[in-house]
């Protein structure tokens, strides 16, 4: 993995309760940059990721409420966050419960911006 | 190929494919599916509606297999597992994998609605799934040129009727 990716998703990995977080090509669903622990199929979840980033854009565009700036899953015992990137791309964190949700949408935010 | 991606439904050769590939193709959400021999002889196909199709399809998708795994032998590589094209409106995915059946393609068209990522996902749980299913092999009986044009006429008919 190159550095400038490595340091962007070390920005998000640091925060508590953050189990991995990813570069993911939105519309072909694969890995770009990972940085998650054992246990998390990365490609898995950048294919579920995608596909559920453009499932979402068609509802929002259907809506007309314009493009999604961030989508959270809220599953059982943890919580996937999506944010679109620049070039197509998505950063995908995979995260407990407890993470604190704001902080972390910042962090993913900044490295979407950064990616430019 | 025009014309062949709505209306056609799930068509095997080989019964034990139907459950792992219908699987597949909802899963994944492929719009044409085709599993072969790296010979090319159909072993089940979704999607298509045409004979002519399908024997172009793995006629191309057999030979596609064969020139990456010839140039993978020249370039002193292990075999090319898949390979994926990505067109506008279209992906095609193609991949080779062991079954105790022998060496099988698969050849996956997929459209806007799903992703490589999510067709390469799936694929590895629809190889697992079909490896499972697959009936212990009888002693293959060598292929007389008698025998090709009628066991060919058997699966196609199979594979179109109504």
């Amino acid at each position: 993995m190159s550095i400038p990716y490595r340091r962007l998703l070390d920005q998000i990995t640091k925060i508590r309760g953050v189990r991995g977080a990813m570069f993911v090509a939105g519309e072909d669903g694969i890995v770009v940059a990972e940085a998650v622990v054992e246990g998390i199929k990365a490609n898995a979840v950048a294919a579920l990721a995608g596909s559920l980033a453009r499932r979402v854009r068609r509802a929002a565009d259907s809506a007309g409420v314009g493009m999604p700036e961030f989508v959270q899953l809220q599953a059982e015992a943890g919580t996937v966050c999506a944010v679109p990137a620049p070039a197509g791309m998505l950063v995908v964190a995979i995260a407990e419960t407890e993470v604190n949700v704001g902080f972390l949408r910042l962090a993913m935010r900044k490295a979407a911006e950064l990616t430019s | 190929m025009s014309g062949v991606i709505s209306g056609g439904g799930t068509r095997t050769v080989e019964p034990w494919v139907r459950e792992p590939l219908m699987r597949f193709v909802d899963e994944a959400g492929a719009r044409l599916t085709l599993v072969m021999t790296s010979a090319g002889q159909v072993v089940a196909q979704y999607g298509f509606t045409r004979a002519v199709d399908v024997m172009a399809a793995a006629a191309l998708g057999a030979a596609i297999v064969a020139s990456t795994g010839e140039i993978a032998r020249m370039m002193e590589e292990p075999q090319f597992n898949a390979l994926n094209h990505q067109g506008v409106r279209h992906g095609v995915f193609v991949a080779a994998f062991d079954s105790p059946r022998g060496r099988l393609l698969a050849l996956v068209v997929y459209g806007s609605n799903s992703s490589f990522g999510l067709v390469q996902l799936f694929f590895e749980e629809f190889v697992r799934d079909l490896v499972a299913a697959c009936p212990v092999p009888e002693t293959r009986k060598p292929i007389l040129a008698e025998d090709f044009e009628r066991e060919l006429n058997q699966s196609l008919a199979t594979l179109f009727k109504a």
